[in-house]
């Protein structure tokens, strides 16, 4: 993580955003709806649903281009580091943050990476799930990196936001995406109530974001 | 230019009718109190989005057949998107999902490009329609296995077979009307779209009785009456364009705008059914490419096979 300080984008992370944006609108004519909060320059950690390696693209491609700039998702470094190109595509091209789910090392505690970006006045794109969900469930248990991250910063701004139907243009194994309308649903900010479990938020978290879905009967 | 003085008229009417609705428009959202009311928005969007489409066409139209054929190979990707969108699927589906948009639409198209009739009307009623599921079959995954392989031959045969009867009017030969065949495509989409607008129109001016509740709260037997008259009025004053005389023109529109008007009622049914409103939100204010489409696609092969039939 030696790249921390000096997070501003670079000309092929810029290009690489650019044109993966207007390729998740060529595919799939994204459009955000914001149910409950607006764009806004206040720092936030978007959480969203995940299914797909596409998750991430389809949400950014619904933020304004500066806010784009400035926020980071953040990714297993177990999986997107595993390799030399996984670790070009994933932290020179797509910027993206990498944690490492199994960790012993102190210098590896994802919370303290999370923090430390923060902490420079980026926005963050976080799964909850930990991983990409392919259950039948809608909606994996969240772990609780949630919690921790608005315990330390309470504030920044914690939007839900529900990615609809990504798991069926690009689903887990695949790799050319099926063109289909996707739409990103930008939820109200929650917060931890005074006195609130670590338990009882995450759960409440996750209803807020099943919540939004807009079709839930039919996300089978 | 062969069409030169019939493309300048339908140009300069186009816009002035156009120009005629903005202003009128224009007019009530001025005097209307303000925030406007959401008739008076979702107007605007429409009219902005007629323009928006009117001069897509035309462009395609000063191209001639590969700006067609483009133009509606991009519609088809539009409507099957939709389409495949609202419609179930499973994992397994993946690859033959993709070979909708990867194959068949590219594939009709260029039968449409090389006027290969035979294949063209055959492509995707006979080889899609068999192969497909046994493509489904060969993954194993039977779950819901009937409901999945017809809605994807319904997605291809709506989206694709049928709007392909668009710009495959161009490949028909009419004797004495050589070289013109973009006319007809005008005189296609003006009645069907101005029928659309018509219907519209007299149902809320005359409706009273509605004539399928369950499926449309929109769909009057008047505004019906009255569109269908008009609109084979107004094709009569078009055959100019075309090689009909203006009662056989009279005609024609009549059964295009009467297959349109069915092509909007089973679009209702299937959005009844999947629970939405709009097919999607390509086209400000109209909802998305289906919602603008769905009468086209039930003229248009039926006008295709009228043309051919008794015109070449």
């Amino acid at each position: 993580m030696s790249k921390l300080g000096t997070r501003t984008f670079t000309l092929l992370q810029t290009v690489t955003s650019v044109g993966l944006s207007a390729l998740a609108w060529a595919v799939t004519g994204v459009r955000p709806i914001w149910n409950g909060s607006q764009p806004s320059d206040r720092q936030r950690i978007y959480f969203a649903n995940h299914a797909s390696h596409g998750d991430f693209i389809l949400l950014s491609a619904c933020l304004s281009e500066k806010e784009r700039a400035r926020t980071h998702a953040v990714a297993a470094a177990d999986y997107w580091g595993k390799s030399r190109l996984r670790r070009f595509i994933a932290q020179d091209m797509l910027s993206s943050v990498l944690i490492h789910r199994q960790w012993t090392d102190e210098a590896q505690n994802p919370i303290s990476i999370m923090l430390s970006v923060l902490d420079e006045g980026h926005s963050l794109i976080i799964f909850p799930e930990g991983t990409r969900n392919m259950t039948d469930e809608p909606l994996l248990p969240f772990r609780s990196g949630l919690y921790n991250l608005s315990m330390a910063r309470p504030d920044v701004e914690l939007i839900p936001c529900w990615i609809e139907n990504m798991s069926r243009v690009l689903p887990k194994g695949q790799f050319v995406p099926v063109p289909l309308l996707c739409r990103v649903v930008f939820g109200a900010p929650i917060a931890i109530a005074p006195d609130e479990e670590r338990r009882a938020f995450l759960d409440r978290a996750r209803e807020t974001l099943l919540a939004l879905n807009p079709r839930p009967l039919r996300d089978d | 230019m062969p069409m030169m003085h019939e493309t300048l008229i339908l140009v300069v009417g186009l816009a002035a009718v156009l120009t005629t609705a903005s202003l009128v428009a224009g007019i009530l959202s001025w005097r209307a109190p303000k925030p406007l009311s959401s008739t008076l928005v979702n107007l605007n969007q429409r009219i902005n989005a007629w323009w928006v489409m009117v001069v897509a066409i035309t462009v395609a139209f000063f191209f001639g057949r590969s700006g067609m054929t483009i133009l509606f190979a991009l519609i088809s990707f539009a409507a099957l998107r939709e389409f495949v969108t609202l419609t179930h699927s499973r994992r397994s589906d993946h690859w033959v999902l993709l070979g909708m948009f990867g194959i068949i639409i590219p594939f009709q198209y260029w039968l449409v490009w090389t006027a290969w009739y035979g294949l063209f009307t055959i492509f995707i009623p006979v080889y899609c329609f068999l192969l497909m599921p046994a493509i489904t079959a060969l993954h194993g995954d039977t779950e819901r296995f009937l409901e999945r392989v017809s809605a994807q031959q319904w997605a291809v045969m709506i989206s694709v077979y049928c709007v392909s009867h668009v710009p495959a009017l161009l490949t028909l030969d009419v004797p004495g009307f050589e070289g013109r065949n973009l006319l007809l495509i005008a005189f296609l989409i003006i009645t069907v779209q101005g029928s659309d607008v018509l219907q519209y129109i007299f149902g809320k001016l005359f409706g009273r009785h509605l004539m399928s509740p369950k499926v449309s709260p929109s769909k009057t037997w008047e505004g019906l009456v009255g569109g269908l008259a008009t609109s084979s009025l107004l094709g009569a004053l078009l055959s100019f364009l075309t090689p009909f005389s203006p009662l056989q023109a009279a005609d024609v529109a009549f059964i295009a705008c009467l297959m349109g008007f069915l092509g909007g009622l089973v679009a209702s049914a299937i959005k009844r059914d999947q629970g939405v409103k709009d097919w999607g939100h390509l086209i400000e204010g109209h909802g998305g490419m289906m919602d603008r489409a769905d009468s086209l696609v039930f003229a248009a092969p039926v006008f295709f096979h009228t043309v051919r039939y008794f015109w070449t």
